[in-house]
């Protein structure tokens, strides 16, 4: 019988075309839909691990209460004793110091005076010394665009776009104007030695990244520091791993009434990163039941237009005694057939295109003008696993419901009835 | 005796809604058939024919009255047990011949094999006999959209006889044939009738086939008016 419902679907090509085709639509759109929230998600994912969040995060207390307002008075001090201790209690882990600050930043004349003047976000990292991972990870040799990195104390980068509007060149003597971690005014001198283009449109319009001893010193945050971001040695993150390894450092480490006792944080644990997880997972729920409910109803009168065309077939199957429910169901295998094809077929070619885009990337920096997230603006396409098999929910559902919807008048009628209707 | 007739029908009556009133397409019909017949129920357009058919087919109850076929009452029977009923012993043959475009001459016919759950030998057997008794075991692959209509009708034929059943309704047969392809196909299920001693029963008003009928009934407004036992006049080969 399969073999009878395969030929038929095979031969006719008015049945399976359109069907086909539309579950193929559908089925690719999910995929390439999928594939890019994908992307997106890992991109975001490893650029706010590498820039805000790490797989982990050490702060003090307070400072984790107040993280988005950068509260270098809360930062946690004595690094130099937890460091020496968690190289022994986790020795696996990749571990970067960091300060954010923020503050004014000073372009003298010739004379001393000002002449060009803006904020920025500074980030200090470990610039100089050897073993520090920060030159690797925030992919630095390439991120400089004009000029060069750091080679000694007192050399900084700022963001191109921000020295493109002050008319700043590589070799440019600067002010910093900030505040110490006591609250009081802090001043200091750097050369800007390079310009940054991270590619990252929150962090390309004014950024100054500085080595971490320069800025200690200029902020008096001896043994201090704002952030300890930690990460997997392979930089993969792991839900699972981050979570047993902060709920053990917090055992140990943390103390509930100590404020400025240190406390760990994961990626997902952090201010709004779970939220935004849950955000993209029901997005894509809606996406995917929107193509259900648009394919289902796309279907459906396809497949009433296909029993109205098939009329004839229908009359003579039930008349040579095939059963009513046999014949409903045989129709429902044959769109399932359809279904299975058409989402085959659209993965097929979802997943090309997300290939593609995983290759290629689409740039979406002039959209993101104005964005606060750590984001690339090249986001790929990811193909993950998911990407093969995601489309046939889609596709096998709607080619159900639209053929069952609308198979339902067969089955409903009386036998008589129908065949009057036929006129065979 | 009650049991050798292969369909009994007893005050038989099928009332359509109309409106507030109702039409009796059947009003009180008792027909009995035996085994073997080769008879016909004719009268004009409206007068019941073929929801007799249907209702002895199966595919229709009655609204009151009693219909028994092969031992089966039709007005008990569930939508499962009459399609059971249609598949194990009756074939239907129709005036627009209703083959399925998509399918060969021989998946046409082999269909209602694949229902009745056969072997593909047993079905291939069958299906190649039942060609050769309508004379076209040589356009097995061909498609219905190649075929004349005497050859068309031919396949249906193959198609109801294929399963061997004891009753073949055929609804209008000759009605989209010209005179030698209705003379062609008269002949063919004559043939088998005598052969196989399949039960024929015709709905129509052709009076070719009126020639070749053993029993003529004739309905009225939904009641027998006339039912004959006729001479057989025609002559063999097609008689113009
Ligand atoms: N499904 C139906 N609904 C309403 N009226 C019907 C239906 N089937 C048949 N009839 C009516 O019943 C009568 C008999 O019809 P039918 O058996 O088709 O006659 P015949 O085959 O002799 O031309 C006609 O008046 C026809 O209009
Ligand atoms: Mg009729």
């Amino acid at each position: 019988m399969i073999k009878f419902i395969l030929k038929g679907i095979i031969r006719d090509r008015s049945r399976s075309l359109f069907p086909v085709l539309t579950v193929l639509l559908g089925v690719a759109l999910t995929v390439l839909g999928y594939c890019y929230f994908s992307g997106v998600m890992t991109s975001w994912i490893q650029t706010s691990a590498k820039f805000e969040s790490g797989h982990m995060k050490i702060m003090s207390r307070a400072y984790a209460e107040n993280a988005d307002q950068m509260p270098n008075d809360l930062a946690f001090i004595g690094v130099k004793n937890l460091m020496a201790d968690l190289k022994k209690d986790f020795p696996d882990l990749i571990y970067a110091q960091r300060i954010r600050f923020g503050g004014l930043f000073d372009i003298p004349d010739e004379q001393g005076e000002t002449k060009a003047q803006g904020p920025l976000a500074g980030l200090a990292v470990d610039l100089l010394s050897e073993e520090s991972p920060e030159r690797e990870m925030l992919n630095l040799e390439n991120a400089v665009v004009r000029g060069r990195l750091p080679e000694k104390q007192g050399e900084i980068l700022i963001s191109d776009d921000f020295a493109r509007r002050l008319d700043i060149q590589p070799g440019q003597t600067s002010t910093l104007i900030s505040s110490t971690m006591y609250g009081n005014m802090a001043t200091a001198n750097f050369i800007v030695v390079g310009m940054l283009h991270f590619g990252i449109t929150a962090l390309d319009r004014g950024m100054m990244l500085a080595d971490l001893a320069d800025i200690r010193s200029s902020l008096d945050m001896e043994d201090a520091a704002g952030e300890i971001l930690v990460f997997f040695d392979d930089f993969v993150y792991q839900e699972d791993a981050a979570e047993r390894i902060a709920e053990a450092f917090n055992a140990k480490y943390s103390d509930d009434e100590e404020e400025f006792s240190p406390v760990m944080e994961t990626l997902r644990g952090q201010g709004g990163m779970a939220d935004y997880m849950a955000m993209v997972n029901q997005f894509m729920g809606v996406m995917i039941f929107s193509f259900i409910a648009v394919m289902s109803i796309v279907l459906w009168n396809a497949g009433l237009m296909g029993s109205l065309r098939r009329y004839g077939e229908i009359g003579v199957r039930l008349a040579m005694g095939e059963d009513k429910g046999h014949l409903y169901r045989s129709l429902i295998t044959e769109s399932l057939v359809i279904g299975v094809i058409g989402s085959i077929l659209g993965t097929a070619l979802g997943l090309a295109f997300a290939y593609y885009l995983q290759a290629k990337g689409i740039n979406l920096g002039n959209m993101m003008q104005s964005a606060s997230m750590v984001i690339n603006d090249v986001i790929r396409a990811k193909v993950t696993p998911i990407s093969y098999v995601i489309g046939f929910i889609p596709g096998l559902i709607a080619t159900f419901i639209g053929t069952s919807i609308s198979g339902l008048g067969i089955y409903k009628r009386q036998t008589s009835q129908l065949m009057k209707e036929l006129e065979v | 005796m009650e049991n050798s007739f292969l369909i009994k029908t007893q005050d038989l009556v099928k009332t359509y809604p109309m409106g507030h009133t109702k039409i009796f397409a059947l009003n009180g019909v008792n027909l009995n058939f035996r085994p073997g017949e080769f008879a016909g129920l004719v009268g004009p357009s409206g007068s019941g024919k073929t929801t007799f058919l249907n209702i002895v087919g199966s595919l229709d109850s009655p609204t009151s009255g009693s219909a028994v076929v092969m031992g089966k009452k039709i007005e008990d029977l569930s939508h499962k047990q009459a399609a059971w009923l249609r598949n194990q012993n009756i074939g239907f043959i129709f005036q627009t011949f209703n083959l399925l475009p998509v399918y060969t001459v021989y998946e046409n016919v082999e269909f209602t094999l694949l229902l009745l759950k056969m072997s593909a030998e047993e079905r291939k057997d069958k299906v190649m006999q039942a060609l050769e008794w309508v004379k076209l075991a040589d356009r097995a692959k061909s498609k219905p959209a190649q075929l004349s209509g005497g050859q068309s009708q031919r396949v249906a034929v193959a198609r109801a006889i294929v399963k061997e059943p004891s009753i073949i309704l055929a609804d209008e047969p000759t009605a989209n044939l010209d005179a030698e392809n209705s003379f062609n196909i008269l002949d063919t299920m004559e043939e088998l009738n005598r052969e196989l001693g399949t039960t024929f029963i015709f709905a129509t008003h052709d009076e070719k086939v009126i020639k070749y009928l053993r029993r003529k009934i004739t309905l009225v407004d939904g009641k027998v008016a006339k039912d004959e036992a006729l001479e057989q006049k025609k002559v063999k080969g097609g008689n113009q």
